[in-house]
């Protein structure tokens, strides 16, 4: 016993500080959720599972439904968009490499709120985007591009697009050239040389990338609060309404339990598929 | 080649100017997007007067400035301890992974709910213990990329010559992984200043821990005023600028 905190006593107190204010507060929710809202809005301690099948009432599907539809639009215009990014950066010569990939993630690690505020700013209905088509007479009115599913889908590719490119960058500087040169030298040119090889080797970077932009759009509240302009659209805001506004704590949580379980389930199935190819 | 250039120049295009549109907007006289008033320091002016502000700013600091110190010594022993250990530990690696992926929704309402269980009154006190959460996960994964290309014969070579655990980890581990924590605990720190979702909830009731990600969210979504843009230039310069001093320390590996 000794000897085991010897060995770890080093970790003893980050273990012990996200066990404390994460691990247990997250099995408190999940045990929240089998509980009922008191007439109050208190908590009521009759153990159920009334919520979950609330959860499955269309109303509720359909917004889980629609948050995947919009977490699986961004995270596959992301790898598309990312894709070839990461691709000319490799391309570029070895010492301008660091500085490109820092300047890709330079914006990802600026403030978030901030940066979806300039997408309000862009995409407004006095907006530049529209100032800049109606004068060059592409439109004469202005879209409603603001508070849509395709600005919460711009502003998440947006906001995941840097390390998108990041984790397809990495796969493919892992890539062994000597492939490329033996496909070369087998008669492939380019074209086939990068759909023969190339793509199939750095398919684990794309799901790794396209994996990160699901799971942080699906659970996402802020996009599709501001650009969404705050209609239930993703599963996010109904979880923010059931802990501030409609006060039903065990809705929220069972509605957290599942968001987490779809995260957990897809990391799942990543963590099987790579280690199936490996 | 050419195409490729193009390409990236429209990637950049694309991440840089909706940044660049609010940094022109902040020194725009007329206050609105669509026409330009002239150039001025008028909304700067006007955020150094606002005494809302200003506070927000100081608990930001407060927060940012604790969580961080703490972060960064448990995020280092964390990720030295999982470093030397002979075997890796899937439960452990695993339990360390989970700050970084919890959506911030779930993790900001699982520590409402657990404050108000245990009746904690809530404050600045709670954003703080909130963000070193997630801030140990970060320095711990930075720090663990300096063991990359770490010998660990140093540190047995420095218990053959007699030193004990105190002394290497000092004199050897500390040295070479220092770059490591001070990129760590410079990222945890832009990180904590930014954060809005768990602040947001785990603040309590009351202006008086209002954060300025809160305030800013507040501005946003009730009523924009042109002072918005001059913060907002503020704090991405700020950014910006932590993150070159970061990136100088901890050469050669890109901040993940």
């Amino acid at each position: 016993m000794v000897n085991f905190i010897k060995n770890n006593l080093l970790l003893i107190p980050g273990l012990i500080w996200i066990t404390l204010f994460l691990i247990l507060p997250c099995l408190l929710i999940i045990s929240l959720s089998f509980f009922e809202r008191g007439v109050y809005g208190g908590i009521e301690y009759n153990f159920n599972f009334q919520n979950y099948f609330r959860v499955l009432e269309f109303t509720y599907l359909k917004i889980i439904a629609n948050s995947a539809k919009i977490a699986f639009l961004s995270g596959l215009f992301a790898v598309l968009i990312g894709y070839p990014a990461a691709y000319f950066i490799h391309k570029a010569p070895a010492k301008y490499q660091i500085a490109l990939l820092f300047l890709v993630m330079l914006p990802f690690w600026s403030n978030y709120l901030i940066r979806t505020y300039a997408w309000m700013v862009l995409l407004n209905n006095q907006g530049l985007f529209n100032t800049l088509l109606i004068k060059l007479n592409i439109i004469t009115e202005p879209l409603n591009i603001l508070y849509t599913e395709f600005a919460v889908i711009t502003g998440l590719v947006y906001n995941y697009l840097p390390f998108v490119i990041l984790s397809i960058f990495s796969s493919i500087s892992k890539l062994d050239r000597n492939l490329i040169e033996a496909s070369k030298d087998l008669g492939g040119n380019s074209i086939k040389t990068f759909l023969l090889v190339t793509l199939p080797l750095t398919l684990p970077g794309v799901a790794a990338g396209f994996i990160f932009v699901f799971v942080l759009s699906i659970g996402n509240f802020i996009t599709p609060d501001l650009l969404g302009g705050g209609k239930f659209l993703m599963i996010g805001n109904l979880i923010y309404d059931q802990f501030l506004s409609a006060r039903d704590w065990p809705f929220g949580a069972s509605l957290s339990f599942v968001l987490i379980s779809i995260m957990l389930l897809l990391l799942f199935l990543q963590a099987y598929a790579v280690r199936k190819i490996s | 080649m050419k195409f490729g250039k193009l390409y990236l120049f429209l990637i950049f295009g694309f991440l840089y100017i909706p940044i660049i549109v609010l940094i022109t907007l902040s020194f725009n006289k007329s206050g609105v997007p669509t026409s330009w008033g002239g150039f001025s320091l008028e909304w700067y002016l006007k955020l150094f007067e606002n005494k809302k502000i200003l506070n927000a700013l100081i608990n930001t600091l407060i927060v940012a400035t604790i969580s961080t110190l703490l972060a960064s010594i448990i995020g280092t022993l964390l990720a030295v301890g999982i470093e030397l250990k002979k075997n890796k530990n899937h439960f452990i690696e695993g339990t360390v992974f989970v700050p970084m992926i919890i959506p911030d929704i779930v993790m900001a309402i699982s520590l409402l709910s657990f404050f108000t269980l245990l009746q904690f009154t809530l404050g600045l006190y709670s954003i703080i213990i909130s963000h070193v959460v997630f801030n140990i996960a970060f320095v711990c994964a930075i720090v663990r990329t300096r063991f990359n290309h770490f010998d660990h014969n140093i540190i047995e070579a420095s218990y053959d010559l007699g030193a004990k655990n105190i002394t290497t980890f000092i004199k050897i581990t500390l040295p070479v992984i220092f770059p490591g924590v001070l990129a760590g605990s410079l990222l945890a720190f832009t990180l904590s200043i930014d954060e809005f979702i768990i602040a947001f909830f785990t603040a309590g009731p009351g202006s008086d821990s209002t954060t300025l990600p809160m305030l800013i969210y507040s501005m946003i979504r009730f009523g924009v005023t042109p002072e918005i843009n001059a913060l907002s230039t503020f704090i991405i310069l700020f950014s910006f600028l932590i993150l070159f001093i970061s990136q100088r320390f901890n050469k050669g590996n890109v901040i993940l």
